[in-house]
């Protein structure tokens, strides 16, 4: 009898090695993309649609822009989707990808505590809005992490001709998810992709504040990686995923994605 | 509505549903702890029993840097596997990234510091109780390997569910080398870190819940073994 604890470690050593942990099929592709697209649910809407229509699986590793970028360089990812239109153009001069595709915008939001201290909901322009928030010096939560999120917010700050710095100025190196909870905690203002935002559910005394100023759009653009660097990514099934996203079916089935009756993309592929 | 007050009928209306998703999450993690757990034990059990019986040079720094990795940072962990198994990285053309057993692999770095290094401990500690019985009894040590082993067997399993704690919560490492993917790779811990970051903190800590009480059902487990075997040996 004593020897049963080991007989049913052997035991469940067998059962282990023979189940689950093998590949189930070949059929799949890992895409790097942002958290924006993985946390409001646009993935889990228009992926099933791609996999019915190819039987190509989609697994996502949801990151931000900055480490998608570096997946995918280091060939671990088979497609990209990302909103950093600069990185993404840099990526494919540097001879990581081929072809570079716009495939939907949606766009960015400035979210801040209900009472507006810097009275931001009046101003004319994200600018001024930029503006306004420095000069009260009001609470600004930022990602800080080198996001496409991220990255926008610097090029926003700049064109408001302000350097933010000092204690109202806080980088936090988090997701948008973990930086909205962060926000809601200490009242501060923050700029949110709006599908994050509307998908959000804890934001506590947090609303939108500002929006629609055009220097807020937010392009998301798919990516082909360069075969002959990485011949071992499946490049094929990649491409298929690539093509259906930019043709009609796919920026159908972006255009059909709403949270709370909300569409939160919209499809804007160059048709050619 | 504070979150709190929500997460006790969020996680038993989890575990009443049964929902497939969250079954499949559940049983991923519970599969890859235990195969992580399992390795790490079958690698770090003879290790830990050999630096306790013999002394050699360089023996006291192999204890001691042990003894220091059972604080490794997952996160560290994570990211050492992730350059080694990235396609970039030396083992890159396995192509094992972004799947369990990544995972896996990533989670026997982490405890198996901690088995070895407290296995270490309680073989040294009997060896000293019996040393002079052994010895007369002319036993060569790799012979009272598998005896001192054997009689820890006891304080052994919990050690080795202390390494299997270490691996079920930890959520730095397979973030990384598992990406986080749906049905593939997503875990509890790392299913928590998503509906935190979607807002959704009542069903984060329902999940949270349901890995905690996962853990006290293994435990719970080893413990009633471990009480039965005592038993019939009297």
């Amino acid at each position: 009898m004593t020897r049963r604890p080991f007989a049913t470690i052997a035991l469940a050593l067998a059962a282990l090695s023979g189940t689950g942990l093998a590949q189930a099929s070949d059929d799949y592709i890992v895409l790097a993309s942002t958290t924006s697209t993985e946390a409001s649910g646009l993935f889990g809407a228009i992926i099933p649609r791609f996999t019915e229509a190819t039987g190509i699986e989609v697994r996502v590793v949801a990151v931000g822009t900055g480490q998608a970028f570096e997946i995918a360089r280091r060939g671990d990812a088979d497609s990209l989707l990302v909103h950093d239109t600069a990185g993404e153009e840099r990526f494919v001069e540097e001879g990581y990808g081929t072809e570079r595709a716009d495939v939907m915008v949606n766009d960015f939001v400035i979210i801040g505590p209900g009472g507006d201290p810097a009275g931001i909901s009046e101003a004319e322009t994200v600018a001024e809005a930029m503006r306004l928030i420095a000069e009260v010096e009001a609470p600004f939560a930022s990602r800080g992490d080198d996001s496409g999120t991220h990255r926008a917010e610097q090029r926003l700050w700049e064109t408001a001709g302000v350097e933010p710095g000092g204690s109202w100025y806080r980088e936090l190196g988090s997701g948008m998810g973990p930086t909205l909870n962060t926000a809601a905690a200490m009242d501060a203002y923050v700029m949110s992709d709006r599908a994050t935002w509307v998908a959000f559910e804890n934001p506590q005394d947090l609303t939108l504040l500002f929006e629609g100023d055009e220097a807020l759009f937010n392009q998301y653009g798919s990516l082909l990686i360069d075969p002959e660097r990485h011949p071992h990514l499946k490049h094929d099934l990649a491409e298929q995923w690539h093509r259906w996203l930019l043709s009609e079916e796919g920026q159908q089935a972006i255009a059909d994605f709403t949270v709370n009756g909300q569409p939160l993309f919209f499809p804007n592929a160059h048709s050619d | 509505m504070p979150a709190d007050a929500n997460a006790f009928q969020t996680a038993l209306a989890l575990i009443l549903g049964m929902d497939p998703v969250l079954l499949g999450i559940v049983a991923l993690s519970v599969q890859v702890s235990l195969s992580a757990v399992l390795i790490a034990a079958l690698l770090a059990l003879p290790l830990g029993a050999a630096l306790a019986l013999w002394r050699f040079p360089g023996r006291g720094a192999i204890v001691v840097t042990l003894n220091a990795l059972m604080g490794l940072p997952p996160v560290v962990a994570g990211l050492a596997v992730y350059l080694l198994l990235s396609r970039a990285g030396p083992l890159g053309p396995l192509g094992l990234l972004f799947t369990p057993t990544a995972m896996v692999i990533a989670q026997v770095i982490l405890i198996l510091p901690i088995i070895a290094a407290l296995t270490r401990q309680q073989i040294e500690e009997l060896h000293g109780e019996y040393r002079d019985q052994l010895r007369s009894l002319g036993v060569s040590r790799p012979r009272m390997m598998p005896t001192l082993l054997w009689d820890a067997r006891f304080s052994l399993i919990t050690v080795i569910l202390a390494g299997f704690g270490r691996a079920s919560a930890e959520v730095g490492a397979v973030m990384i080398v598992g990406g986080n993917i749906d049905g593939v790779t997503r875990v509890m811990t790392t299913a928590i870190v998503l509906e935190t970051s979607k807002g959704n903190l009542p069903l984060a800590l329902g999940l949270g819940l349901v890995l905690l009480g996962l853990v006290l059902l293994v435990n719970a487990a080893a413990h009633l073994v471990g009480e039965t075997a005592r038993r019939r040996l009297g």
